[in-house]
């Protein structure tokens, strides 16, 4: 029998933003435990919340990035639970009245699943803004659970994604689409081990053609990309054997055991909470025009699909070349300031994609900490291109000495004398000196061989220690080798 | 003799006869001389106090003037203020100190006014009589056997009995004009939002608003001017039109003001004395040329329902921080949750308690749509009542009680009995409208109050017709003979 599981994520992203969702408090990772905070944060009697209009600009940047429809009147709501670290009793959220709603990201598809190849338009429900609670550390104190409240507050965007996902490839694929969309965007600095980004997932499986879902099981606090894609196989093994048994589902909240590698039950529906929602009286709902959400729209970044797309066309480049280039947005500006100052779309992505990679992963940065602008390296890419250098001393010499300091590649060359040789005379001279010096091979080649021709170009070179230029070369020694041939 | 009013206060200022520091001094030793029969007062801290008096006549030597410099006030104990106490009236409040100035309370005190005391009041404000307050209720000054009215009982008493001249409450049903009526002063619940909420602890945060309690509309004119305008800690709070008329405020002319009477508020519940003292006040008003019209507000049978539907939903989210992990007294337990419900049943007092779990009941799964959802939707037409009235008249007069305070212990043992004190002070509250309480008269020596009611917003316009309404009556000049110390 063929079952299809049925996958909805719901990730929580953090947002890069300079104070806290409602109040005046830095908004940092880390630090010492509860010093960022303020009578807001800290949920002290009278203290009110102001919400964060960053925070509301990066939801509507999110909402563009997802083709999504906005809401022009969105509320917030109080969700109220017990818990140490809420410290109000209860999390201000938006809840279902979202203000963006009906988007949609386009992930790779999984062939094995459904059966054909191609990109597949996964669903979001909407994103909701709301803060995040503070953080219990249950390992510091034998007896204690303390209470950092440093993180009580920080602006959360939650996703909420259509159960459109079928295997656990696509979601870890959407994840992934979803973590690069938020961090080249700039709204998050998607760093999951500190819970930046953090992901749930519901998974169902029914009968192949089946319309209706199954029961449904909540997988809470997938934190890697490795995690979701072992947990919800796991969990597509363990809910298969049921079904196939004959058995029935709990719907339950299950989590993540890595070092057993299984999902264990956390939580049973008839145990669920009544988080007692209604709207948060402290604040007025968010309205918002057409114009601010069209001004948004319009000071944004271009984005990512669109700007691969143009890579692709503008600069002639494959669609792999493109993707790889969109790695990250810093490294896609970066190669498009390498492509503008050179001239040269399809020799920068060469360059980016080889020797620069290569630094960067020798060196374990980011392309922000390379000490060599985009001008510098252009500078490199002009030399070879006009000729004045060969390719491999560009790579095997100057590049190096580029990194290393802030001269120009012109100034290097010139230091080092590994300028290209252009002056026909002279790169005659040294032809002729090179055929004078090796009569038998020169015999024979004019006897039929003239695969020897590479044996010449070799001898030159190498005489010319190798800052001949090659073009020139070539052109000379046919000359040359005609010339004798005519005299004879 | 210490000066009962601002005016007063400003004629001893402007003849060089007192300053700050003699009149806070006088404050003191009043309160030190009544309070132990009246327990009006929580907290004082007298060395707070005397620095800001101190403060104040040096700002005076320097040629200062206004009429908030040196001016003492009283603070309801559920407003921040930074260095003195905040107990909300509970021993679970769990706070010992203000951490921060309520936007209020900084604004009179950056006007150079002086911090005397904070009051008691019924725990976290829930209480029409003051008998609620786990430091013992507070006694009526015009009859020591008789509530004063609550929840801002102790505000309203330090008023009435001369401890100072201004004093802040908080409303949200009621809780300022109530106790205003059965003590004989004056009070204003602003429109919603003229007061920044930021300081005010919650009860029930679309109700709650603080409101200035004075001996004469004069005073809380000059308080109000200090205090309203939007705050960006209150995203709720809003600028209120008309303020420049606050610093040289005029009597409205009545000739040809058009004042409503609701005729569900003169009904069969009203006592028959407060009814005829109404009834002359209302006289009074028409000889000089305002048009007495009846209106109807038909939804008012609804508002009590509606009100504590409303008022218990919001309480059992506001009060859910007093949890015994930051505040309030813990009672350990090895699981949370037990820990939780512990601290809470020692903590907490039966009255709130009893509106903890309504309100939970009422939010809850299933009873939402139904009793949630029902209410805010009464409250939206009880609202609409007020602005088809408003379409007629320009304000509205009402009682604020059936009738004079009531003895102790009455309806304490009737929760529904003490709700039903609010019937006549819940309506503005949810329809979000200034209301003004004034002294009318005396029935068998206990002061009765009458109610005035503007459109949104028409907080100004308001006042000029309580200072029109004053300049007419000298009910409110009148003083209780304060009950002998023990």
């Amino acid at each position: 029998m063929t079952w299809e599981a049925v996958i909805g994520l719901e990730v929580h992203v953090q947002l890069l933003t300079r104070t806290k969702m409602f109040c005046a408090c830095e908004n940092r990772y880390g630090g010492e435990p509860n010093t960022r905070t303020c009578p807001v944060c800290l949920g002290l009697p009278g203290a009110l919340p102001a919400l964060n209009a960053e925070a509301v600009a990066h939801a509507l940047r999110l909402g563009h990035a997802l083709h999504a429809t906005f809401r022009p009147e969105s509320r917030f709501y109080r969700k109220q639970y017990f818990y140490p670290d809420l410290p109000k009793g209860y999390q201000i959220t938006q809840g279902a009245v979202a203000v963006v709603e009906e988007g949609w990201i386009e992930i790779p598809g999984d062939a094995s699943v459904r059966g054909a190849e191609g990109p597949v338009r996964i669903r979001i429900e909407r994103a909701h803004l709301e803060e995040d609670a503070g953080k219990s550390i249950h390992d510091a104190d034998p007896e204690h659970t303390l209470v950092d409240l440093n993180r009580a507050g920080v602006p959360l965007l939650e996703i909420v994604g259509a159960p459109d996902l079928r295997s656990a490839q696509e979601a870890s694929d959407y994840l992934k689409t979803l973590h690069h969309l938020v961090v080249y965007l700039g709204l998050s600095d998607g760093n999951m081990e500190e819970g930046s980004l953090r992901c749930d997932a519901n998974i169902s499986l029914r009968r192949q053609g089946e319309t209706r879902f199954g029961t449904r099981v909540e997988i809470k606090n997938l934190n890697s990309f490795r995690y979701l894609r072992q947990a919800l196989d796991y969990e597509i093994q363990r809910q298969r054997q049921l079904l196939e048994r004959g058995e029935l589902l709990t719907q339950e909240t299950r989590g993540w055991d890595a070092q057993s590698g299984e999902t264990r039950s956390q939580r049973s529906k008839e145990a669920a909470m009544d988080y007692r929602y209604f709207p948060e009286p402290d604040l007025p709902p968010l309205v918002l025009s057409e114009d601010e959400i069209a001004h948004i729209g319009g000071t944004m970044a271009e984005l990512p699909a669109t700007r691969k797309q143009r890579f692709q066309t503008e600069y002639a480049l494959s669609p792999y070349e493109a993707e790889m280039l969109m790695q990250t947005r810093a490294f896609a500006d970066y190669f498009e300031g390498l492509a503008r100052e050179s001239g040269q779309g399809k020799a920068a992505a060469n360059w980016m994609l080889g020797e620069v990679s290569r630094t960067l992963n020798e060196r374990a940065m980011g392309i922000e900490s390379l000490a060599l602008e985009p001008s510098r390296l252009a500078g490199l890419l002009k030399l070879v291109e006009g000729g004045q250098l060969n390719l491999n001393t560009a790579k095997e010499t100057v590049f190096p000495a580029l990194l290393e300091s802030s001269d120009s590649a012109q100034a290097i060359v010139e230091r080092q004398g590994l300028g290209q040789v252009n002056d026909r005379g002279a790169i005659q001279a040294l032809v002729r000196s090179v055929l004078e010096a090796n009569p038998q091979p020169l015999a024979q080649f004019r006897g039929g061989k003239t695969n020897l021709r590479g044996f010449f170009v070799g001898q030159a070179m190498k005489a010319g220690d190798g800052k001949v230029n090659p073009r020139l070369l070539n052109e000379v020694l046919d000359a040359c080798l005609a010339e004798g041939e005519g005299r004879e | 003799m210490i000066p009962l009013t601002m005016t007063d206060a400003r004629k001893h200022f402007e003849a060089g006869q007192m300053t700050a520091v003699e009149w806070v001094q006088g404050c003191l030793e009043r309160i030190q001389r009544n309070d132990s029969a009246l327990n009006a007062v929580l907290a004082l801290e007298p060395t707070i106090t005397l620095e800001a008096a101190r403060k104040a006549d040096a700002r005076r030597a320097r040629g200062e003037r206004g009429e908030l410099l040196g001016l003492p006030f009283v603070i309801k104990d559920n407003l921040q203020m930074r260095g003195w106490p905040l107990s909300q009236g509970s021993r679970v409040s769990g706070q010992d100190r203000g951490a921060f100035d309520a936007t209020a309370v900084g604004r009179l005190l950056d006007a150079g006014a002086v911090p005397l005391a904070k009051a008691n009041m019924d725990e976290f404000a829930m209480g029409s009589s003051g008998e609620y307050s786990a430091f013992g209720p507070t006694r009526n000054p015009w009859d020591g056997s008789r509530v004063p009215g609550g929840s801002s009982s102790g505000s309203v008493v330090a008023v009435a009995a001369g401890y100072a001249p201004l004093a802040l409450g908080t409303d949200t049903g009621g809780s300022v004009r109530l106790p205003a009526s059965f003590c004989g002063v004056s009070a204003l619940r602003p429109t919603y939002g003229v007061l920044s909420r930021s300081g005010l602890t919650a009860m029930a945060s679309s109700l709650d608003q603080i409101g200035p309690v004075a001996s004469s509309v004069e005073d809380l004119v000059a308080a109000l001017g200090g205090m309203a305008g939007r705050d960006p800690l209150d995203s709720t709070s809003v600028d209120l039109p008309g303020a420049e008329r606050l610093a040289h405020l005029r009597p409205a002319p009545l000739a040809g003001l058009k004042i409503g009477l609701p005729q569900e508020y003169f009904s069969e519940g009203l006592s028959e004395a407060t009814r005829t003292i109404l009834v002359t006040a209302m006289d009074r008003l028409a000889s000089e040329g305002a048009e007495l019209v009846e209106v109807s507000l038909p939804h008012t049978r609804f508002a009590i329902d509606t009100y504590y539907l409303l008022n218990t939903s919001e309480v059992s989210s506001n009060l859910s921080r007093f949890d015994g992990v930051r505040f309030g007294e813990r009672k350990p337990h090895q699981e949370l949750h037990a820990m939780i419900s512990r601290t809470r049943d020692a903590g907490l007092g039966n009255e709130t308690k009893r509106r903890i779990l309504l309100g939970a009941f009422c939010l809850s799964k299933g009873y939402y749509e139904a009793f949630y959802l029902k209410a805010l939707k009464v409250r939206a037409l009880i609202a609409e009542d007020f602005r088809k009235a408003f379409e007629k008249v320009d304000i509205l007069a009402t009682p604020l009680s059936p009738a004079t305070a009531f003895p102790f212990g009455e309806r304490t043992r009737h929760p529904l009995e003490m709700y039903l004190a609010d019937v006549f002070t819940v309506t503005q509250a949810l329809a979000s409208l200034p209301a003004l309480a004034l002294p009318a008269g005396f029935d068998k020596g206990l002061p009765v109050g009458l109610q005035l009611v503007g459109p949104a917003l028409s907080d100004v316009r308001l006042l000029e017709v309580g200072a029109a309404f004053q300049s007419l009556t000298d009910h409110h000049l009148a003083h209780p003979a304060l009950p002998t110390p023990a």
